[in-house]
């Protein structure tokens, strides 16, 4: 059976297990969407570029909301379920290896993470009127959102490593998720309000170069000038994400395990 | 040909030392158990032969492998039933062995091996609503889908009524038909009596005994105990053979109605042996 074969299988029985669980489908998929209607219709910002509005803004930042979601939380917290309810001890007792069981994980996240980017450009575009960018436009978007996409599950599973409980795991894992989007331009638009050596540990890290890809997709050109320097910058986006995907893959390496530590 | 065979095992958690240098040898075909109290270190000693669990010390080899560093061909011939999973909540039964076949190169038709052990009215029930009893069947028919060479059942009969473990001795005396071996661990004297060609007794992370159940701890040659009542007060005499002593009470025309002569149980056996190492 080869690797790949395997992991389709145990990404069919991923999805199958996500869309049976009524709670973690709601939660995943419902929150981003929830804070996009509010915070699109909370705030009415305008700009100087006319025609768009704070709502076109939340709609295509928090796209990097929505990955970090399903492909950070949902890694984080599934693998350390994975490893309380010996789902990983039993498929370690299988021929499955740990490649098949991660690429599983990875079919299920961006299977997840692409309906979550439907449900937030569909909020932009039907309820707040955001207008859909060109063909050319979206080729970014596929790049902006694969990277993304697998940098934050690799992340993701890096950081179940030092998860000790699964039901402590999504409140672990939701505290990079709330202050990076603070200060990476995701709540707070434009992130020149914050002071400047934020702004400088926001580019360390994916959130920032996720919401800007976004934005660059989504926005009109002119709306570069809110952007921490000017420009969309898509080169430094390829290239932090890119970094950030090594890293994670690294990081995974070192500390994926099949089972507990030794008690 | 060996299916198992250990030298000299050690393993220590935070420096506090749970198996201290076991031998063990197990034969193709053979079932083997293991007994012992909780903490004596069986379930330990068997995650080191499955391969979850890295040893500090000593030799092992599981179908001709260190389970320490064999691949993905050797756990095809491994069929491991574990203690306390709780996986797959949302999957049907019928889901969840299918999946697992799906992972092996010659496996048991999925049907087949939900009706062996028993579970074929719940096969598209969802998993989460087993119970307890059915979801150790499910563990078991999980662990020999891949019809494995060898299988580890780890405390399988846990939390099963009486008449569910009974079905599950049948299942186990079929696949030992088949050929296939088995490493039992339990903490039911019966069940390893009822199923173990031969058992090992742990205590305290050692081997204290082992050998086959009648045999086991010099119990064939415990000698015996024989009662009786002798004018109406009770007498007990402990004697290497009944014999001599039965014949002499026949001789002396003593009333022999309530007679009694009674080996050591396996228990008996047993609680001497792990109450010594305590």
């Amino acid at each position: 059976m080869s690797t790949l074969t395997l992991g389709v299988s145990r990404g069919h029985v991923e999805l199958l297990q996500f869309f049976r669980d009524r709670t973690a489908m709601v939660f995943t998929f419902a929150f981003p969407g929830m804070l996009l209607l509010l915070f699109g219709t909370i705030f009415q910002d305008s700009y100087d570029e006319p025609g768009v509005s704070a709502s076109h803004v939340f709609s295509a930042s928090m796209i990097a909301y929505g990955i970090l979601t399903t492909a950070f939380v949902t890694m984080g917290a599934g693998l350390a379920m994975d490893r309380e309810d010996g789902t990983l001890k039993r498929l370690h007792g299988t021929p499955v290896s740990a490649t098949s069981y991660v690429l599983g994980k990875l079919f299920l996240v961006l299977a997840l993470s692409v309906a979550e980017a439907v449900v937030l450009i569909a909020i932009g575009a039907f309820v707040f009127g955001m207008s859909l960018p060109d063909a050319s436009h979206w080729l970014t978007f596929l790049w902006v959102f694969l990277l993304s996409v697998i940098a934050c599950s690799l992340l993701g599973m890096a950081v179940s490593a030092i998860v000790k409980h699964a039901r402590t795991a999504g409140a672990i894992l939701n505290v990079p998720v709330v202050a990076l989007q603070f200060i990476s331009g995701v709540f707070i638009y434009p992130v020149t309000q914050l002071p400047s050596w934020l702004i400088n540990v926001a580019a360390i890290f994916p959130v920032k170069w996720m919401a800007q890809g976004f934005r660059h997709v989504f926005l009109p050109d002119g709306m570069r000038v809110n952007e921490a320097a000017g420009q969309w910058e898509l080169g430094r986006v390829a290239l932090v994400l890119g970094a950030w995907c090594v890293i994670g893959l690294v990081l995974c390496l070192m500390t994926f395990r099949w089972s507990r530590p030794d008690r | 040909m060996t299916a198992i065979e250990v030298r000299g095992l050690r393993k220590a958690y935070k420096g506090h030392e749970v198996v201290r240098g076991i031998d063990l040898e197990v034969a193709r075909g053979e079932v083997f158990a293991l007994l012992g109290p909780n903490g004596a270190g069986k379930t330990t000693t068997t995650e080191i032969l499955e391969g979850h669990r890295r040893r500090d010390g000593g030799e092992v080899s599981v179908l001709g492998a260190d389970p320490g560093t064999a691949g993905s061909e050797w756990r095809a011939r491994l069929g491991i039933v574990l203690q306390d999973a709780d996986d797959a909540a949302d999957l049907t039964v019928i889901e969840m062995v299918r999946h697992l076949a799906g992972f092996y190169p010659d496996p048991r038709p999925p049907a087949e091996v939900i009706e062996l052990v028993g579970l074929t009215p719940k096969a598209k029930s969802r998993i989460r609503t087993l119970s307890g009893g059915q979801r150790r069947r499910l563990d078991v028919a999980l662990g020999i889908v891949g019809r494995p060479e060898l299988l580890f059942l780890d405390e399988p009969t846990t939390g099963f009524d009486p008449e569910a473990r009974r079905l599950f001795w049948d299942l186990i005396r079929e696949l030992a038909a088949e050929g296939t071996t088995i490493l039992l661990t339990t903490h039911y004297l019966e069940e390893a009596e009822a199923l173990a060609d031969r058992l090992a007794v742990l205590a305290a992370g050692q081997i204290v005994a082992q050998g086959t159940p009648a045999a086991l701890g010099g119990r064939a040659s415990a000698g015996a105990k024989v009662s009786w009542r002798e004018d109406g007060v009770l007498r007990t005499e402990q004697v290497p053979d009944p014999t001599p002593l039965i014949r002499k009470l026949v001789a002396a025309d003593t009333d022999l109605s309530t007679l009694t002569v009674t080996r050591p149980t396996l228990e008996d056996t047993y609680l001497s042996l792990i109450g010594a190492h305590r």
